[in-house]
């Protein structure tokens, strides 16, 4: 029961992540490109996610044996989470630019209203702007919805957290018309990345050999030690920066 | 042979992205897990293949390293 919470919320909240950034293209693209193009792009790049996953999923599960998917799904999910909670540490102590969904946007508008417009009844560049866009913010979302569902054998569970994420923040981009950029994206990162870090040590371990004494509890226990020990990391980068001869620079990206 | 590079350089930042540390040391740390749970006590895995996930962590800080060298 908890690691079924726990795996959907994984998959919730790691999809609501990508879909803010995918949003911001494709609002960038419906407003200067046109809307017909910036969705036809998002319906091709979501149908071609769609057929990734249904292609995938039974074939992992079938074909591949439990231990080797555990471990390579163990080893993916670790060095995901590992980023993103990286990434996020850097950003909360300033070392690394806040992902800014307003400059993002305001970046991609600029950039589209300069390429030329085109005759045609679909316009190419935001059609392939919205569908590159979408399908690669996508892919990170359709690799963690199959390993999450192949490695726990629910992907009823892990296919519906992804869902839950696009209707909501679907709903909320069609409400305001404009970038989410007061979404806490930086700490739904850090709590993603613990999370993917948890169930990575997890799976891995478990294909490996090793014997979790707290079965799925162990989850928990580990989220809560990657938790602590990166707010801790960041409490002493944080006061590392403090100190402006020492300052380390860190390109954003 | 340009596609062939593209797609290559795709799964590259897909799955190293901007830090090698991380990806050697996801690696690493199953095969840590796997030698620990043949040569070591039941319990000594359970507890050595967290340390090792949050030693990669560590170790792809910039910062932090550069502030332990230092003092």
């Amino acid at each position: 029961m908890m690691s079924d919470i726990l795996l959907m919320s994984g998959s919730f909240l790691a999809s609501a992540v990508e879909m803010v950034e995918a949003i911001t293209i494709i609002l960038a693209v419906g407003i200067t490109r046109g809307w017909r193009s910036a969705l036809i792009g998002t319906v091709t790049a979501l149908i071609t996610l769609g057929i990734i996953v249904a292609l995938l999923g039974p074939s992992l599960i079938n074909y591949v044996p439990l231990d080797v998917l555990r471990i390579v799904v163990g080893v993916l999910l670790l060095i995901f989470g590992l980023q993103w909670l990286r990434k996020a540490i850097l950003r909360a102590s300033g070392l690394k630019e806040l992902h800014d969904e307003e400059r993002i946007f305001k970046a991609e508008i600029s950039e589209l209203q300069g390429a030329v417009a085109t005759q045609t009844a679909i316009d190419w560049t935001g059609f392939v702007v919205s569908f590159k866009g979408v399908l690669l913010e996508g892919l990170e979302v359709a690799f963690i919805v199959l390993t999450f569902g192949a490695n726990s054998g629910r992907f009823d569970l892990s296919i519906a957290g992804a869902l839950a994420a696009a209707v909501i923040i679907t709903g909320v981009a069609i409400v305001v018309r404009q970038p989410l950029s007061r979404v806490p994206e930086n700490a739904i990162k850090f709590g993603v990345g613990t999370m993917l870090m948890a169930f990575g040590t997890f799976w891995g371990g478990e294909g490996v050999g090793v014997d979790w004494e707290l079965r799925d509890m162990t989850i928990v226990v580990l989220m809560l030690l990657y938790g602590g020990a990166g707010a801790f990391l960041i409490a002493m980068l944080r006061s590392r920066t403090a100190e402006p001869a020492t300052r380390v620079e860190v390109s954003a990206s | 042979m340009k596609y062939l590079a593209a797609f290559g350089a795709f799964w590259y930042d897909f799955i190293v992205g901007d830090s090698i540390v991380l990806a050697i040391g996801g690696v690493s740390v199953l095969v840590l897990g796997y030698v620990a749970s043949r040569v070591m006590a039941e319990a000594l895995p359970q507890l050595l293949l967290p340390a090792a996930v949050l030693t990669t962590l560590v170790v792809s800080l910039p910062g932090l390293i550069r502030w332990r060298g230092r003092s």
